[in-house]
């Protein structure tokens, strides 16, 4: 069967409507996808008819909840294949996922004088956490560079790790370049050294099956709503030997075995790292966004953003005059580009008063800027239900906005 | 003339274009037009930090009058600079203090001048209000010293 795209659209309500008196074409999916009503409608009748907070309730509605939770873990643990339901931890988003780890990870293992590897080309949300980790630690963090097509110099990692290596962390997928990381063999080289890696899916979750246990990466997070769910609600998988071995993040209800003003002891995976109350709406919610892709197939999804990539990529270098950073033969459906000398921001604006959504800015990417020596970048990114005709009037606009300059 | 009739003039300008497009075309030819400010003055000391464009404001005093330059890497941006320039170079500290830049609303522009815009205008019409403040201040303690 073929990849049925306007039955999709019909999912999404949100993308029927006029911006400027124009088709709105959201090409800002990198940022935040759209949320199909099999989850909003879950999150309503939920809302409406079950909602009590959980673990805590003898009561019907209470168990109800904690039920509903606690399936959206099942619905993770199988949507990630981890190996127990219990290596499954809920927060906020991939930015606290990192930064748990950065924080709890570093207190149980770094040392003075150790090293954090990650990668030109990471979110500040995998550099930021790692370099307060470094700062309370005294530690040293080291960067895997990526050549000018978007590539990472995964060759060099061997020279980079070293016996005070503790973790290395890194996207499998770059929120600017699109580039496939090749984290499988990152993970084999490092657990050659005994390193543990992270893995920051955020980008690469939406477009690309992942097998937690197959990657045999030790941590794994991301977040809900760059995969069609809510926000405020991310994952972090982490193997149980780290979790077991690092000290809780938060304080708070629920990740307490006993209180006592002596001493306290803590709860068992997973509530251990689930401080106070969880974001269990947004749990739920998280649960339908993936029943929702697995209906439709992360393979058949990846498979057509490809075919967007590839027309929207030949479609963009026909207008002449327009660079493209970032074109590694392993790439899902990210655009960063320059048309011109048009600044960012003003084509960003101008394709907004044609109805078109694009990210311009850093992208929260500073050192990919540093690289290619710009400013700003213009970011278009392609979801599920995007389509070529999108692409075409995308194409237009610029040529129009073009003239204007 | 005063700052009042430079954005009512701002704003008479504008009314002929109808059409987003031309007055986008407009604001970028001010943009083109507007004089480059001198390289050694685009130093991080005067830069405007927006995530999306930056803004370089320099200033100095001219008897009473404070004169600004400044400029943007964005088009549309250093031509909003421009008008702003058109405003608030020039006039003294009291005048800087005692007006608003309404004229950005009224030629359909607002969205460029609020908060949620990450472009550097707003925080460049509040760092022309702070120097004007400044200078009013130290004229103060001037007259109150006698000089």
């Amino acid at each position: 069967m073929s990849y049925d795209y306007q039955n999709i659209r019909k999912d999404f309500p949100i993308l029927d409507q006029q911006v400027n008196n124009r088709p709105w074409v959201y090409f800002d999916n990198a940022a935040t996808a759209q949320r199909p009503l099999a989850v909003v409608e879950k999150i309503q009748e939920f809302s409406l008819r079950t909602n009590s907070n959980i673990h805590r309730g003898t009561h019907f509605h209470a168990i109800k909840t904690t039920e509903a939770f606690e399936n959206s873990r099942d619905i993770v643990r199988n949507f990630l294949h981890a190996k127990e339901r219990e290596e499954v931890i809920f927060t906020h988003g991939t930015t606290e996922s990192i930064n748990l780890v950065a924080r709890s990870f570093s207190e149980a293992f770094l040392r003075e004088g150790d090293e954090i590897i990650v990668t030109e080309m990471e979110h500040h949300a995998n550099i930021v956490p790692w370099q307060m980790a470094c700062e309370r630690h005294r530690a040293i963090l080291k960067v895997i560079p990526f050549a000018d097509n978007g590539e990472l110099q995964t060759d060099l990692l061997e020279t980079l790790i070293s016996d005070r290596t503790r973790i290395i962390a890194v996207a499998q997928v770059s929120n600017t370049l699109g580039t496939v990381n090749p984290v499988k063999e990152i993970i084999r080289i490092a657990h050659r050294h005994n390193v543990p890696v992270l893995v920051d899916g955020a980008q690469s979750v939406p477009h690309i099956t992942v097998d937690v246990q197959d990657l045999d990466c030790d941590f794994f997070v991301f977040s809900g709503h760059k995969v069609y769910g809510p926000t405020g609600i991310g994952v972090l998988y982490g193997k149980r030997r780290w979790l077991d071995a690092m000290p809780p993040f938060l304080g708070g209800g629920e990740m307490i075995d006993r209180v006592t003003f002596e001493k306290t002891t803590y709860n068992e995976l997973p509530h251990k790292f689930e401080a106070g109350t969880p974001h269990y709406v947004g749990a739920i919610g998280l649960g339908a966004a993936i029943q929702y892709l697995q209906n439709i197939g992360i393979k058949e999804i990846g498979a057509y953003e490809h075919s967007l990539l590839t027309f929207a990529t030949d479609r963009l270098k026909e207008l002449g005059n327009l660079r493209i950073f970032g074109e590694s033969p392993s790439k899902t459906g990210v655009i960063c580009f320059q048309l011109d000398q048009i600044h960012p921001f003003d084509l960003g604006t101008l394709l907004d008063q044609l109805g078109i959504a694009v990210r311009t800015g850093r992208l929260c990417a500073d050192p990919v800027m540093d690289h290619y020596g710009v400013t700003a970048m213009t970011r278009a990114s392609f979801a599920c239900y995007n389509t070529t005709e999108e692409i075409d009037l995308f194409i237009k606009a610029l040529l129009r906005i073009r003239t204007m300059f | 003339m005063t700052i009042e009739e430079v954005q009512q003039a701002i704003v008479a300008d504008f009314s002929v274009y109808e059409d987003w497009m031309d007055k986008y075309t407009y604001l970028i030819e001010l943009g083109n037009e507007l004089e480059p400010i001198d390289v050694s003055y685009k130093v991080d000391q005067n830069l405007i930090r927006g995530c999306q464009s930056r803004v370089w404001l320099q200033q100095h005093l001219e008897g009473e009058r404070i004169i600004f330059e400044a400029e943007s890497d964005a088009l549309i941006v250093k031509g909003l600079v421009a008008l702003l320039l058109k405003v608030f170079s020039g006039r003294t500290p009291q005048e800087i203090l005692d007006a608003e830049p309404y004229f950005i609303d009224e030629i359909g522009l607002r969205q460029h001048l609020s908060p949620t815009r990450s472009n550097g205008l707003m925080a460049m019409v509040k760092q022309i209000k702070l120097f004007a403040l400044a200078y009013q201040q130290i004229s103060n303690q001037k007259k109150q010293h006698g000089q």
